[in-house]
């Protein structure tokens, strides 16, 4: 694998850019693999790089239906932060917030981390209360955060409508300074280029359509591309754990809804941090390009076509500009859908399944981009060991049946 | 953006209606005997079909009666709305717990899909 350095960069710019070579080769795919991972998103490439890296099983493969980092991937908006409530996720999270730290040097990759800082806005005494509470209940966790009331709100992010006749007028915030965004699509293409590095076979347009399960336990799976023999199968998908789970027989607690998000024109720096507000309903913050990255709640009915409906836009532009008048006269320049898959306690699934060999990392909801390098890495333990670790046990598919739900609808709220 | 056909008014837009998810699901007559598994079936576990997929609506800025619709989910395509306490007009693909899946191409009958709604 070429470095990719400061040197490099001036070498090639001095040359005309014609010497960076392809940083993965287009796979074919191999009769067997010792585990195949079936999605080739952030979470998919981080499991990929960290199975062949730090369990030494670099005879796998990523199968794509898609292009690499083209789903959900492609459609968050790339919030990074820690501050849930309770204990396990205060591990998973925060495991990935400080793998978020030092990824760009570890990967050799750019991914534009901006630890920028994220505003949780509070409007009334209750969300205060309830902010105050996480605040505290994060800190015995050791994840950073802080109060701010009102003037240091209006100080951190200076276009918030501080105004006291506002509809929801904010009284205060909780900060996490380490919180912020990063990009996207180099996230992906990093955990690639590394995994590929490492002997991982990255195969695009190849949809999984069924899988083989033989007395119990997996032993390939189809694919329009051919049939691959394997033991071990994970799949980390967004928007379709259902539709995998169901080609193995399962019944999953999850449903699929669309998230829309939406960018405006560009403009100069104006938004300083990430702002969410959960009473209001939005969150915003605003890319390197200068394009202000808006998004909500979902739309109410499930569906699997990547849009949603109007009214829900309309909802979301109206609690930006309550929260932001400043933004009134902007155009807003794309909108798109994704399908989240959404969990009864608004935790994601790292899990198990009674078919032996088949593993599920899925129902990431709202919020799954976070928690990226945690994702991947506490799932790279699950398929090597075929047991959870400390940090992937609580979110077992078994939490459903036993009752013990990690519920957080309040950190998750307006969408993570 | 929807245009829902309410059974009881007729067609109207989607900002009218609330969502109420999966439909069919009875609860358990004899919830005593269930085990926690079963439970956790009912609770927890839905089809979330894609495909052909029986849901319930609410038509709460109209008459406010709930009802049940048929949309296919891969395309947002509205099937068919019926009343509560009647069977789906056509037959749901429905995932039983240890089943294989159904089988994905279960199509949608070409006169109920091009038809459009009820």
């Amino acid at each position: 694998m070429t470095r990719y350095s400061f040197w490099s960069l001036l070498r090639e710019g001095l040359r005309g850019h014609d010497g960076w070579q392809p940083v993965w080769r287009e796979a074919e795919p191999k009769p067997a693999y010792d585990a195949v991972i079936i999605g080739g998103g952030g979470h998919g490439c981080a499991t990929a790089y960290y199975l062949a890296k730090e369990h030494g099983l670099t005879n796998i493969a990523i199968v794509e239906k898609g292009w690499l980092g083209g789903g959900n991937a492609a459609r968050n908006t790339t919030i990074i932060r820690s501050n849930y409530l309770y204990d396990a996720s205060a591990a998973i999270y925060d495991h990935a917030l400080q793998l978020w730290k030092g990824l760009g040097r570890e990967l050799n990759f750019n991914i534009m981390m901006s630890h920028r800082g994220v505003l949780n806005l509070a409007h009334d005494d209750n969300e205060m209360r309830q902010l105050k509470r996480r605040i505290e209940a994060n800190r015995l966790n050791g994840v950073e955060a802080e109060w701010l009331d009102a003037k240091q709100v209006a100080e951190y992010c200076p276009i918030i409508n501080m105004s006291p006749q506002s509809r929801y007028p904010v009284i205060g915030a909780s900060l996490q300074r380490s919180g912020g965004v990063n990009r996207h699509d180099a996230v992906v293409w990093a955990y690639a280029r590394a995994a590929h590095d490492l002997g991982v076979d990255i195969i695009q347009n190849c949809e999984v359509t069924g899988l083989k399960i033989e007395a119990g336990r997996i032993s390939g799976l189809e694919t329009n591309r051919g049939t691959i023999r394997t033991p071990k199968v994970a799949s980390v998908v967004a928007g379709h754990t259902s539709v995998i789970g169901a080609m193995a027989g399962l019944r999953l607690p999850i449903e699929s809804h669309p998230l829309q998000a939406l960018v405006s024109e560009p403009i100069k720096p104006v938004n300083p941090c990430v702002v969410m507000s959960n009473a209001v309903h939005a969150y915003c913050s605003q890319s390197d390009k200068g394009e202000l990255v808006i998004g909500a709640g979902i739309d109410a009915h499930l569906s699997y076509t990547q849009r949603g409906a109007f009214p829900v836009i309309e909802e979301e532009i109206a609690a930006v500009l309550e929260l932001f008048p400043i933004f009134s006269r902007l155009k807003l320049m794309r909108h798109w859908g994704g399908i989240v898959d959404i969990c009864p306690d608004a935790s994601p699934i790292i899990s198990k399944t009674p078919v032996k060999g088949f593993y599920l990392n899925g129902g990431w909801g709202t919020g799954g981009w976070k928690a990226t390098p945690a994702s991947g890495h506490a799932l790279a333990d699950l398929v090597a060991r075929d047991e959870p670790n400390a940090i992937a046990a609580p979110y077992s598919l078994e939490r459903f049946t036993t009752g013990k739900l990690v519920a957080e609808h309040g950190a998750a709220a307006v969408a993570h | 953006m929807f245009r829902i056909r309410c059974p009881y008014c007729g067609e109207r837009d989607q900002i009218e209606f609330g969502y109420g998810g999966e439909a069919h699901i009875a609860r358990p007559a004899d919830p005593d005997a269930l085990s926690d598994a079963q439970w956790a079936d009912y609770v927890f576990m839905r089809t979330n079909t894609k495909g052909l997929f029986a849901e319930r609506w609410v038509h709460s800025a109209g008459c406010r009666r709930w009802f049940n619709a048929l949309r296919d989910t891969a395309t947002d395509r509205f099937v068919a709305t019926y009343v509560i306490g009647e069977a789906p007009p056509l037959p749901v693909p429905q995932l039983v717990p240890g089943d294989q899946a159904p089988d994905p191409a279960e199509a949608i009958p070409e006169e109920a899909a091009g038809g459009g709604q009820r």
